[in-house]
């Protein structure tokens, strides 16, 4: 790395961690522990009546930062929503590193030389995960129905379920066809989606390769499936795309 | 400015100076402080590399890392909410007793009659929930300046795991108060294990497999088919033992590996 700034004709500007760095630091730690401090005389951390198994709240929500999961639970079955979602988060965020190879943009901020990456961080962070977040905990009331924070919670609130799957939407009636035609749709989504990114990306096909290309579409199409159920679901009522003996998507 | 004012200033520095003099070179300083301090560059260098806590830094750093703008602090405000969490953490443990019986109980006890158990109590929750929250913005600066590009992939990697820490040592803190918000907020969390394919008896294909509401994923994780006694004291070892052990030697991991990776990511 020495050797690189050498040749581009820059010479390291280093500074003495103390007292430059260290004092930073110290004043940081104060303000927080100061804040800290004063937050914590000020407000209460919550305890509410003594645990009781025959007593289950309405609504009985997750701790604030699972929120977005269990927003997730009203789209699909606890599977995908409980299980499936987290692994794929942590896959997913681990594998960044090595499916982004673009060298630009390494230790500094820009968004131009890397619009891809950053859009869609960014909205998985600030749509699926912080404002899916803000929703369940100022938006969700009895029965996980939405009312507005200044609304009083009606337990009572008669929300009509008409949802249906996608195949009724279309028609078909048998479930053996059903699940054949909700197996065509999800597959086919992947497939063309994938085929589409390989198409799009065929120029850098070379660099990448073909793992890189078929792991970055397929975290994203995942994404994005998620987008689409939710849009299905608010728009046309849809429960399942897909249904099977086994599972339902 | 004119000449008055400037000599005044002169002045009042000149005064100072006389006063830091006296102090410095008093016998009671001096019985506390044997050396003086030279700012020099030497004994700057001496002062990380020659002190336990500071010389995790090196005695240099690039001119951009120290910029607030670049790494936001979040990374050490992270650390600096574990280490809270940590130190009145154990506080908290002389005093609670995880048990179905006690917990509550002890609660209340440090609330009403714990001295400084309550603001114990709130530090420690709080500094979990800005933990969870630095963690995130942390993540998001790393990924908004590319530092996870090569040569720092693993440390990314580490990181995530990190991050799962420490969204399960705050998940399994959430139990131990057991008050009704505790345990119906695990109730719905753990819930999900029931619904893993093949190891959950309510997810797809565990008819193939043979589990049942007594014995599949979530009644491993709970020590029982529902959030009770059992599943307290699961809770409790996890969260004070296990994942604060893995979380720290990872850290020491992490900050390693900055050094090793090259220092904090810049600009070439
Ligand atoms: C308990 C959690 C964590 C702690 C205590 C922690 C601490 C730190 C600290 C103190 C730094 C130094 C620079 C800075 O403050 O920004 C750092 C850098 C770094 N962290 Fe973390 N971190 C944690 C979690 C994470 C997570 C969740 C990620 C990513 C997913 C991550 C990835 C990185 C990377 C790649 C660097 C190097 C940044 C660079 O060179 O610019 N860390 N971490």
């Amino acid at each position: 790395m020495v050797e690189t700034k050498k040749k581009q004709g820059r010479s390291l500007d280093k500074v003495y961690v103390w007292p430059y760095l260290i004092r930073i630091e110290a004043i940081c730690a104060i303000i927080c522990m100061l804040v800290l401090t004063v937050w914590s005389i000020t407000i209460d951390a919550p305890l509410e009546e003594s645990a009781n198994p025959t007593k289950t709240p309405n609504p009985s929500k997750a701790p604030w930062y699972f929120l977005g999961l269990q927003e997730m639970l009203v789209y699909f079955d606890p599977w995908i929503a409980g299980v499936v979602l987290p692994v794929f988060i942590i896959i997913g965020l681990m594998v960044i590193p090595y499916i982004d190879i673009n060298p630009k943009g390494n230790g500094y901020y820009t968004f131009n030389e890397r619009p891809f990456a950053i859009s869609t961080f960014l909205f998985g962070f600030l749509v699926l995960w912080i404002a899916l977040i803000i929703l369940g905990v100022f938006f969700r009331g009895p029965g996980w129905n939405l009312f507005w924070p200044w609304q009083y919670w009606d337990p009572h609130k008669v929300v009509a379920l008409v949802n249906v799957d996608l195949s009724e939407k279309f028609g078909i009636r048998s479930y053996l066809l059903a699940s054949i035609f909700g197996g065509l749709v999800v597959v086919g989504y992947y497939v063309v989606g994938t085929a589409a990114f390989f198409f799009l990306w065929r120029n850098s096909f070379k660099e990448m390769g073909f793992n890189r290309i078929g792991v970055t579409s397929f975290l994203f199409l995942t994404m994005m499936a998620l987008v689409i159920k939710v849009f299905l679901r608010l728009l046309f009522n849809i429960k399942y795309v897909w249904v099977t003996p086994w599972f339902n998507i | 400015m004119d000449k008055k004012k400037e000599k005044q200033k002169l002045e009042i520095i000149s005064f100072l100076k006389g006063v830091q003099k006296q102090i410095l070179e008093s016998q009671v300083w001096k019985s506390m402080f044997r050396h003086s301090y030279a700012d020099t560059p030497r004994n700057r260098i001496l002062m990380i590399a020659g002190n336990i806590w500071l010389h995790i830094h090196p005695a240099k750093l690039a001119r951009h890392a120290y910029r607030f703008k670049f790494t936001w602090c979040m990374g050490g405000i992270t650390f600096l909410m574990f280490l809270v969490t940590v130190v009145t953490g154990v506080v908290l443990m002389f005093y609670y007793r995880p048990v179905g019986e006690y917990a509550y109980a002890d609660m209340k006890y440090l609330e009403f009659d714990v001295p400084f158990g309550m603001i114990m109590r709130n530090m420690h929750r709080w500094a979990a929930h800005a933990m969870v929250i630095t963690v995130w913005l942390h993540m998001l600066r790393v990924f908004m300046t590319g530092s996870y590009k090569p040569p720092r992939e693993f440390n990314w990697v580490v990181g995530v795991i990190l991050l799962t820490l420490t969204l399960l040592l705050s998940f399994t803190g959430y139990l131990l108060p057991w008050d009704q918000l505790a345990m119906w907020a695990v109730t719905v969390g753990t819930n999900m294990a029931s619904a893993t394919p093949l190891l959950g008896h309510e997810g797809p294909f565990a008819e193939f497999v043979g589990v049942n509401s007594r014995y599949d994923a979530r009644s491993a994780l709970l020590g029982g088919s529902l959030v009770g006694p059992p599943a307290l004291l699961r809770f409790y070892v996890l969260h004070c033992i296990f994942i604060p052990l893995a979380a720290g030697a990872l850290m020491i991991l992490h900050f390693w590996r900055i050094r090793r990776d090259g220092g904090i990511s810049g600009p070439l």
